[in-house]
């Protein structure tokens, strides 16, 4: 039934392309579908499961090379897609005033979320790679055709970062498939498979970089902030919300599923890093570190928060790379977090400030008294800032907290590090609040006001917080999915008895 | 060896015997019949002739399949060769629909139609033989057809060089080619591949087969536009008709890897040397190997600067002739269907893009990148097939152009005589098929992104051109969304043929 | 105990309110205050129900909620005071209602100013109610955000400045203090204060530590201290101690004097409750193992804070300081009662606990007469600056006494409240202090003395300059004290005397359980 969310969004963005169908009722189609996707989603999770790995399609697709079109999904799988929903909604609804080819708009973004779907639902590797590069097609048209500053030039960045990780991620794929030499694509045939080691040491890394340039890893991320700034709301949103999961996931259900030897000690001890482990946890903190002090010195308001969602997928794969239970779960629930506020986020700044008053200047924004023209917008950026920076009951909250328990007991010293990350974060979020939204300065010209903040805003803002809030609040939610997920035979490998 | 009557052979060539007839028959329609009538009507009645003649030869194949091996392999007649005839004229079928409208370049019509006629027989004989000397029979019979093609627009400065150009370099590599299997001759005594390779098979490549092997590469590596023997192929992509161009892209190459693929596989078995890294041993397969890396490299490097769609198509061919000899180079059964496959979606691909081209070329005056600009607004479907196209050349799954790479990286993994041994060329070819994104996605950010000129005014496309171009596409999606009804057809016979 | 969830209404009740009085139309703006002040007080009898019904003869945890939350966390909902809670309870409730009657002035944004007020007051609640870490945080953090902006967006002009340094140095305290709970969850599997304590107890916690974290490099010991310096870092900010005060001065000077209120009347005791249910009873030996430091940054914040205090020239600014020197008072003695070695092993066992309970009733008392005090000190800075148009210079005033005489006599009762004068309740807790920080420690003890001096100074000073001396004629015409604000002062001041001469309203309820932190931190 969960397949479904995949093949409505393609339907839906099919639909548009017709040519009868009326450019306003462009939006209408996608909210629905949007809404279809995630209503089914709903209705999946309030079924009783145990998280383990359940089939939902399996079909013989090319037998010749064993390839099989399947699609099944986990407790982690569901998290994302029910992110992806969330997310997807919210979208449309932050999109509401595209006029400019709404349909192409529409159709290009049902599409991207048919894609993602499809990636979060897929059990097969080759099905897996086939959504994951539809993804990355319509979110370049997304942001070449309705993008702002340096669009093209950030769209083909974006595109060639991507298609450069997936390149990778295609080689070590088939080198697997042929190595493994048992004609399947499926992931749990190949987890049960012992790949050699020294096949695993290059393997690895190689794909672990692959998907972690889309996860935002430092210092593959430089193509997440130009992106972020120049995408359309939507996409931003979109982007930061649910594309850097794919990189992250991948991560996760692939490249350490697969290879999780690759991450056992070397034999040897470069500049104190003794397996890749080391290495990219390190790049991890690194990430969380160099993302926040970037934020802190940006002036465009959308740069802030694009440096900030490098800063803050540096703790999904912190979490990835403790490797215990406590520290994964923590990185499924930041990918939670991080897709709802980041979408949030951008939400605020592109939809409610950037449309209104045209500049995304924080010092323009400064002259603009926003608390009191757009009051709902700060209040929506206040209450999104300081769930981001993991304020207690926010989604965030619980997401760091059990990612730097797990770093305690692999890497005490990066718990110091990510720690202040945090503190940083804390700085750019309060600077660009105080610059965009609560400055004094006196204005220097008188602004015309600014259209009120319309209701499909309201909406977006609201279900998003709420997700955010309930996640935080009550995060056995999505505990009770992934825990048991990862307790699968599928992590056997990674887990070696660890958790 | 069997010994046949002249109608039993008449029998086993009908099919090509049809098509050649529907080549005499179109000379005589046109020049007896059709002269005074109005062009297009010469164009109607020309290319309903050559059609009927080959889909009356293709139902000649399907209905009454057979299978001979005349005169010691001069004629060879298996599934294998029927499928690969099929596949060319079914080309050659669409590039005679696409024709009919793109009515202003000659006035000779049943010449043109005639030539394209006998090239495709020249092909089929080409693929279904396995004497050298048929073999330099019909590739002459071919590249004959071809320079005249390519010189068919007569008033055109550029026609005329491009054609020369391509007979220059076209009779020196024949010339090549006659001195290599010449010297094959010699060390042989024998004018079949199969008992050259019993002749030639020694430990130790003889000096004198290395000769003949550069230069047989050498010849084929022309017709099949690989670095260093490339230069004819921007020239005449871009000066040829744009049928013409289509033709010598698509069946040609077709049928020349087909040849090229048998005579090195069957004639030099036991030289084959190998291509691994670190484990090269000398033979044909590095030759092909290290032209291979040439051909993907600069062909892929060489487009990114190009302004020419049509030369920008030409740099890509040659990229693309350099993964197809990926195949060559791992030539197992697999490798083989790979090709096959790989080069007929190919060949499909380019037709389309080069009846796109052709369309613009007429209505907008050029061809040009910026002669695409805006074109989504202006023919939307037609931009949709372009969209298709060209994202399926740059290996964009769901499209063919994805699976076939897939399948042929797969393949020539697998090959090689260590694991994973020629894992290095699957590297490179990874790498620079994502370079080549970067040049597809210019052609279509010109046509999805880039405003359209100010006198904007919607190109009128013709319908059958559109019908063909969208068949085309829809094939192109249906055969990259299941691969197993084009891979099913193409393992069975190819199967029977090796075992 | 009732099975009625007493404590989690109790939180919900300001959080009600301030969705209220955000859904306050247009036109019942003006009642945002009059709705705030209901709510306040709402939760003022609800403690004080809960003062009635709690069990004072017992120091167990009372009125306990204990629910699972988040398993796999080790997060649970897990609510419960003892005596130190319901004191804690009251005062909160009580500083509140009083910030809110005070805050008259407040004439922009009413709605979100009330509801932000009540959203802290819940803050407040939470935190002294919950006793696992997961649950304690969120409220020790959401009191930080209404806190931020009632400064940001309320404040002097110096506001944008004095909520950053606020915002950031209490964010970089949480940060440490969260990471150091999550080392401790890491290694002990819990988050549970009393389960945390236990196992303190029990000898287990270093063990612990040192086993899971396992830095080759350091001892457990060490380990244990650097743990313990990140819980430190987060209370001691709160609190705040010299050298983590600098954010207090200006935050308590330009925040509008209603929240001035609050944040020295209830917040700054989340820093030294923080230190009583958290760290004596989970780091004692670590605190015994950096004794002296420790007591020298009592000693300093103390003496420096008072000796600041006196060369201010701003009312608020020298009440400020006035602030930390009061709960410097408090740092002493609980920093004395951790120590057991030294001067603390030549008493007997029973003249140690006794001398111990001394000095945490002291505590105790002194956190919730401070908060009395100063909340209604600058309560009165705020009915001056209402008076004087926002001028609030040592001096700008002079004589008020002969415009304002009833202003002038409550104030000053207040101010002597504040410097301990005999009688009134700032006296006992103090007393109580010394009595017990003497034996224990007896050289920070007389260094601090020091400080009781200066404080003595800097209160007579106002006196004098504001209130006695030449009447400045500008304030001539000054209105004195209404009927409504005189009602309102009337029952903190009658609070004062009543603590003062009968302790043992306090000290009745508190007694048990600081006998039963006695014993926890005996280990």
């Amino acid at each position: 039934m969960l397949a479904w969310t995949i093949y409505i969004s393609f339907l839906g963005g099919l639909a548009l392309m017709l040519p009868r169908v009326p450019a306003r009722g462009a939006r209408v189609i996608a909210l629905l579908a949007a809404i279809a996707g995630f209503t089914v989603t709903i209705l999946v999770w309030l079924r009783p499961a145990n998280g383990a790995m359940a089939t939902i399609v399996h079909r013989s697709w090319i037998p010749s090379l064993g390839i099989e079109y399947h699609l099944a999904a986990d407790g982690i799988s569901l998290v994302l897609v029910l992110l992806t929903g969330i997310v997807a909604i919210a979208g449309v609804l932050f999109s509401w005033n595209i006029e400019h080819r709404s349909k192409e708009f529409f159709s290009l973004y049902l599409a991207l979320i048919g894609g993602v779907y499809g990636v979060f639902l897929s059990a097969d590797l080759f099905l897996l790679f086939v959504f994951y590069e539809i993804a990355i097609i319509p979110k370049y048209f997304l942001i070449a055709i309705w993008g702002s500053t340096q669009r093209e030039y950030a769209a083909m960045k974006l595109a060639l970062y991507s298609l450069v990780g997936s390149a990778m991620v295609l080689i070590v794929l088939i080198a697997a498939y042929v190595v493994a030499g048992a004609k399947t694509m499926d992931l749990l045939a190949l987890s049960k498979f012992q790949f050699p080691l020294h096949f695993q040491m290059w393997a690895f890394p190689l794909m672990f970089v692959g998907f972690g340039i889309l996860a935002g890893l430092w210092p593959f991320h430089t193509w997440a902030p130009t992106g972020h700034v120049a995408a359309p709301t939507a996409a931003s949103m979109l982007l930061a919300g649910v594309v850097m999961k794919l990189g992250a996931y991948g991560c996760l259900r692939v490249a350490m599923v697969l290879f999780p030897h690759g991450l056992d000690p070397w034999s040897f001890t470069v500049l104190g890093l003794a397996s890749w482990r080391d290495v990219f946890s390190l790049l991890a903190v690194i990430g969380i570190v160099y993302g926040a002090l970037i934020a802190l010195v940006q002036r465009d308001f959308k740069f802030v928060i694009g440096y900030s969602s490098v800063s803050h997928m540096g703790f999904v794969l912190l979490g990835l790379m403790t490797l215990s239970r406590i520290g994964l779960t923590g990185a499924v629930l930041q990918m939670f977090s991080h897709g709802v506020l980041a979408a949030l986020l951008f939400a605020v700044v592109g939809r409610m400030v950037y449309d209104r008053t045209h500049t995304r200047d924080l010092g323009a924004l400064s002259r603009m008294h926003l608390n009191k023209a757009i009051p709902f917008a700060a209040v929506t950026f206040v209450i999104a800032a300081i769930a981001s920076i993991g304020m207690p009951g926010f989604s965030g909250f619980v997401a760091e907290l059990q990612i730097l328990i797990g770093a305690w007991s692999a890497f005490p010293i990066y718990v110091v590090g990510a720690g202040i990350g945090i503190a940083i974060s804390v700085g750019y979020a309060w600077r660009a609040m105080q610059e965009a939204f609560f400055s004094d300065a006196v204005p220097e010209s008188i602004t015309p006001p600014l259209s009120p903040i319309s209701m499909p805003e309201r909406l977006g803002a609201g279900m998003l917080i709420i997700a955010s809030l309930t996640v935080g609040l009550y995060p056995q939610l999505l505990l009770s999915l992934v825990i048991p997920a990862l307790n699968s035979p599928l992590f056997d490998g990674l887990r070696k008895g660890h958790w | 060896m069997i010994t046949v009557s002249y109608s039993a052979l008449l029998r086993l060539l009908l099919p090509e015997v049809i098509v050649l007839a529907a080549a005499l028959l179109v000379l005589a329609a046109d020049l007896l019949i059709a002269r005074t009538a109005q062009m297009r009507i010469r164009f109607v009645t020309a290319a309903v002739i050559s059609g009927i003649g080959c889909i009356s030869s293709i139902a000649q194949i399907v209905c009454a399949p057979q299978q001979a091996n005349v005169f010691n392999g001069t004629l060879i007649i298996s599934p294998e060769t029927q499928l690969v005839q099929i596949a060319l004229l079914v080309l050659t079928v669409l590039l005679v629909v696409l024709s009919i409208e793109a009515s202003s370049f000659t006035s000779h019509v049943g010449e043109y139609f005639a030539v394209i006629l006998f090239a495709t027989t020249g092909m089929m004989f080409l693929v279904s033989t396995e004497n050298v000397l048929l073999i330099f029979l019909s590739l002459e019979l071919l590249s004959l057809s071809l320079y005249v093609l390519a010189a068919f627009k007569k008033r055109s400065s550029h026609s005329a060089e491009a054609a020369l150009k391509y007979f220059l370099f076209g009779g020196m590599s024949a010339a090549f080619l006659l001195f290599g299997l010449s010297l094959l001759y010699g060390l042989s005594n024998s004018i079949n591949l199969v008992q050259i390779a019993h002749a030639i098979k020694s430990p130790r490549l003889d000096p004198l087969l290395a000769v003949a092997i550069v230069m047989i590469v050498l010849g084929f590596g022309f017709k099949v536009a690989a670095v260093p023997f490339h230069f004819w192929a921007p020239d005449v992509y871009e000066g040829a008709p744009a049928n013409s161009a289509a033709l010598i892209a698509s069946s040609a190459k077709v049928a020349g890897f087909v040849i090229f693929y048998q005579v090195m596989v069957i004639g030099f078995a036991g030289a084959e040397g190998s291509g691994d890294w670190r484990g090269h041993t000398p033979g044909w397969v590095p030759v092909v190997a290290v032209v291979a890396v040439l051909s993907m490299v600069l062909g892929n490097l060489v487009a990114l600067t190009q302004t020419s769609v049509r030369r920008l198509l030409a740099y890509s061919a040659i990229a693309h002739a350099g993964y197809i000899l990926l195949a060559l180079v791992s030539h197992t059964e697999q490798s083989f269907i790979a090709l096959l496959y790989y080069s007929i979606t190919y060949a499909l691909t380019l037709i389309g893009a080069f009846g796109v081209v052709s369309i613009v070329e007429e209505q907008v005056g050029g061809e040009k990148l910026s002669d695409f600009g805006g074109l989504s607004r202006r023919a939307p479907v037609l931009s949709s097939c372009m969209l298709i196209f060209m994202l399926s050349l740059a290996g964009i799954p769901p499209l063919a152009g994805f699976f076939g790479k897939f399948f042929l990286f797969a393949s020539t993994l697998s090959a090689g005589q260590h694991t994973l041994g020629l894992l290095w060329l699957v590297v490179v070819a990874v790498a620079m098929s994502t370079v080549s994104i970067y040049y597809y996605l210019q052609v279509l950010k010109r046509i999805y992104i880039a405003e359209p000129p100010s006198e904007m005014r919607p190109i009128k496309v013709p319908n059958v051109s559109q019908l063909v171009l969208c068949a085309i596409a829809l094939s192109i999606l249906l055969l990259g969304c299941a691969p197993n009804l084009f891979l099913q057809w193409l393992q069975q016979p190819i199967r029977i043929a090796h075992f | 105990m009732t099975a009625f969830p007493f404590l989690s209404v109790l939180t919900a009740v300001p959080l009600i309110g301030a969705i209220t009085i955000l859904g306050l139309g247009d036109r019942q703006k003006s009642r945002a205050r009059i709705v705030a002040l209901l709510f306040s007080l709402i939760a003022l009898a609800l403690t004080l129900i809960l003062w009635h019904w709690f069990d004072s003869t017992s120091g167990e945890l009372q009125f306990q909620e204990w629910h699972a939350w988040i398993p796999s966390l080790g997060a649970e909902y897990r609510l419960g005071i003892d005596g130190l809670g319901l004191v804690m309870l009251l005062l909160s409730a009580l500083v509140v209602t009083m910030s809110i009657a005070a805050s008259r002035q407040i004439r922009e944004r009413e709605r979100l100013y009330f509801s932000l007020v009540l959203f802290l007051e819940a803050g407040l609640f939470g935190t002294f109610t919950a006793l696992n870490f997961f649950h304690w945080f969120i409220f020790w953090e959401l009191s930080l955000i209404p806190a931020f902006f009632l400064i940001q967006l309320w404040g002097g002009p110096q506001r944008v400045s004095a909520a950053t340094q606020f915002f950031v140095y209490m964010m970089v305290g949480s940060v440490a203090l969260l990471l150091a709970f999550l080392a401790l969850f890491h290694c002990t599997g819990t988050f549970d204060f009393l389960r945390l304590s236990q196992l303190a107890r029990e000898g287990q916690l270093v063990p612990d530590l040192a086993s899971n974290l396992a830095w080759h490099r350091f001892t457990p010991d060490q380990i244990a201290l650097f743990i313990f310096g990140g819980v430190f870092l987060g209370f001691a900010v709160k609190v705040p101690l010299i050298p983590f005060h600098t954010w207090l001065p200006s935050t308590y000077a330009e925040a509008p004097t209603g929240t001035t209120m609050l944040l020295t009347g209830a917040m700054s005791k989340m820093g030294v409750y923080g230190f009583l249910r958290i760290v004596l009873p989970i780091f004692s030996p670590q605190v015994r193992s950096m004794l002296t430091p420790l007591l020298w940054l009592a000693v300093f914040t103390v003496v420096l804070s008072a000796f600041a205090a006196l060369a201010q020239k701003d009312l608020k600014r020298m009440f400020a300081y006035s602030s930390i020197n009061h709960l410097g008072y408090c740092m002493l003695g609980i920093f004395a009662v951790a120590s057991l070695i030294g001067k603390a092993a030549a008493l007997t066992t029973t003249a140690l606990t006794t001398t111990q309970t001394a000095a945490l009733d002291g505590v105790i008392l002194q956190m919730f007469n401070h908060g009395l005090t100063a909340a209604a000190l600058f309560w009165f800075v705020a009915l001056l600056e209402a008076r004087s148009g926002g001028l609030r210079g040592l001096n700008d005033f002079g004589g008020l006494r002969r415009v304002v005489p009833i202003f002038t006599g409550l104030m000053g009762i207040t101010l002597f409240s504040s410097l301990g004068l005999p009688g009134l309740n700032g006296f006992i807790g103090e007393f109580l202090i010394f009595r017990g920080a003497f034996p224990l420690a007896t050289w920070a003890a007389s260094l601090s003395l020091l400080g009781l001096l200066v404080t003595a100074i800097f209160m007579l000073t106002i006196l004098q300059r504001v209130f006695s001396g030449p009447l400045n004629e500008r304030w001539s015409s000054m209105p004195d004290l209404a009927v409504t604000e005189r009602l309102a002062l009337l029952s903190p001041i009658a609070l004062m005397f009543a603590l003062g001469i009968f302790p043992q309203l306090i000290l009745g309820v508190i007694n048990s359980t600081v006998i039963r932190l006695v014993q926890q931190v005996r280990f």
